[in-house]
């Protein structure tokens, strides 16, 4: 599938929710279920700081595809996460650079990728960013 | 439990009355009437407020102590009596014992760098509390380093008490002691006569930073004979970017000038430029003068309530809202669980819900609180917290505010755990 496919999937999905207490709910189940990252990867290198919540993101690079799992200590930031990382994983590095998650807008959350929230989920977005990047070009120099 | 609406009249404070002074608690937000309960971080403006403010510009504006026009005449007496009217609510001897800045940040800058530069010296310290906001902890810590002096701290202990056994050892090399009246992350009120009492005994100078105190208990710079105070005024109910330090003549005459401009000065030659006299010679640069304005009419609301009749309202309702949140499953007050010990805020986690899941599932139902460290970090660390949720309480909360925090509590809490 790709980022857009995944994102407007999701789209739907909340659609069929009544009210916002459905919605959270749901996220937060989705936080609940995903122990995503390994416990040896919950490293200070992979902890993103600078958040009221703490994400610890590690990314791995396989066939020219990027996977990521993660965590937070925050529940709804976690079920987010899990939402960002089904649409982003074994996505390609170019994919990704230029992907624009606008599902977390359009499902109404949009607060979390605001700067003035400083929780973890803008800051992973960005962190996932420039890792693509990184390894973009590292696949362009070998 | 007691019905805090009884309570409240017998203060001759009219809570509902009070409510509808200020237009901004009719919003709804996500459709929910708005529960504003982070009046720590700012406070809500009364229309009088907006008014003066309004009135400055729309009839005097115009550049204070310059103009030999009209106007100007009335913007200065406005601005010059906004500080009369500061001096008094604080009972200070002088006004040109008030210095206006942007705030309490500015002031507690302005000590920093200028006793700093005039009286620290390498192997000299500044002693603070380890309740201290990062606005009183930051601009010492960056004099220090500048001058090779060190930064000392009182310890606090497990419920929020300032530990002051140790206090006169720790006194040893300092030169200034700094520290808050109320806690911002905690709301415990600390034993400022003890410290000063303390302080002055050595022949030490006080910074109290009273940027919680002034709007919810009497602070009067002569009694407590504190050398130097700060606060802002935008969490007394008047406008951003103005707040307050006062300082005793005696010292403030002993400080070298801050920022350099216009208004701060007697004589300017490219030799050499003399200084102008208290309180001016800190005062650089065209003033706030809509905010002193705005400031003047926030302190005027205060006195028309009366400060002491806010104290006793908030103190009820703080009580009430202790009892009513404490009987929540997994409620855990930081701090001392006594209404005395405590003005405006209540800082606290649920079971083990992080802060910031609990703060967004109650900004859904549309009651404001603040989620994070409080700009205190080292308070956090000292009770291994990531952060807590923090209600602090104004004049106009009442106990339905309370209620609807108990409620979104427990709605939130069901969903997160
Ligand atoms: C105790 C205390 N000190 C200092 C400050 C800083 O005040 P301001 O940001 O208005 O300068 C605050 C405000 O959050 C505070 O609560």
């Amino acid at each position: 599938m790709t980022i857009q496919q995944t994102q407007d999937e999701i789209i739907a999905d909340f659609e069929l929710f009544g009210d916002w207490m459905d919605k959270y709910e749901y996220i937060i189940q989705l936080g609940k279920e995903l122990p995503m990252i390994e416990e040896q990867y919950k490293t200070d290198d992979n902890l993103i700081r600078g958040c009221q919540s703490r994400v610890w993101l590690h990314t791995e690079f396989k066939d020219g595809k990027l996977l990521f799992t993660a965590d937070s200590d925050a529940v709804i930031t976690k079920g987010l996460i899990s939402l960002v990382i089904k649409v982003l994983n074994g996505q390609t590095p170019k994919a990704i650079i230029e992907s624009d998650l606008y599902f977390i807008d359009a499902i109404g959350l949009s607060s979390h990728l605001s700067p003035t929230r400083s929780n973890g989920l803008l800051s992973m977005v960005k962190q996932i960013k420039l890792y693509a990047l990184a390894y973009q070009k590292k696949s362009v120099e070998s | 439990m007691t019905n805090t609406n009884d309570i409240l009249e017998s203060h001759m404070i009219d809570v509902e009355a009070v409510r509808k002074d200020f237009p901004i608690l009719s919003t709804h937000v996500y459709g929910y009437p708005l529960v504003y309960l982070d009046n720590a971080a700012t406070t809500q403006k009364p229309e009088s407020v907006l008014h003066a403010m309004d009135d400055y510009y729309h009839t005097i504006n115009s550049n204070v102590h310059r103009g030999v026009h009209h106007l100007s005449q009335q913007a200065t007496e406005a601005y010059e009596g906004a500080r009369q009217k500061i001096a008094d609510f604080i009972n200070a001897r002088h006004n040109h014992e008030i210095i206006y800045t942007r705030g309490t940040t500015e002031s507690i800058n302005l000590v920093a760098s200028c006793f700093g530069r005039k009286f620290l010296k390498p192997g000299d310290s500044i002693l603070i509390s380890a309740v201290e906001h990062h606005s009183n902890i930051v601009p010492w810590q960056m004099i220090c380093e500048e001058k090779g002096a060190s930064l000392k701290v009182i310890p606090v202990d497990d419920e929020g008490e300032l530990i002051l056994d140790n206090l006169d050892k720790l006194l040893d090399d300092v030169k200034l002691v700094s520290f808050n009246y109320v806690s911002n992350s905690l709301g415990g009120v600390n034993p400022v006569q003890a410290i000063i009492t303390a302080a002055h005994k050595r022949g030490i100078p006080v910074l109290l930073d009273a940027a919680q105190a002034v709007q919810h208990l009497e602070v009067d710079v002569q009694s407590l004979d504190v050398d130097f105070l700060a606060f802002s005024s935008h969490k007394l109910y008047g406008p951003t970017g103005i707040g307050v330090l006062y300082g005793k003549e005696e010292w403030l005459n002993q400080l070298p000038p801050y920022q350099g401009g216009g208004e701060m000065i007697k004589t300017v030659t490219f030799e050499k430029t003399t200084y102008n006299d208290l309180p001016y010679k800190f005062e650089a640069g065209t003033p706030d003068m809509a905010g002193a304005v705005g400031l003047a009419a926030a302190i005027d609301y205060v006195l028309g309530l009366g400060i002491r009749n806010i104290q006793q309202v908030e103190h009820s309702l703080m009580s009430y809202a202790l009892g009513t949140l404490t009987e929540i499953n997994g409620f855990r007050l930081i701090g001392k669980a006594v209404a005395e010990r405590r003005a405006g805020v209540i800082s606290f986690l649920v079971g083990d819900i992080h802060p910031f899941d609990l703060g967004e599932i109650l900004d859904k139902q549309g009651i404001a609180v603040r989620t994070g460290h409080h700009c205190a970090q080292p308070v956090m660390d000292r009770y291994c917290i990531p952060g807590t949720v923090r209600a602090s309480l104004a004049i106009y909360n009442n106990s339905q505010d309370i209620d609807r925090l108990a409620a979104g509590i427990r709605k939130a809490s069901a969903l997160l755990s």
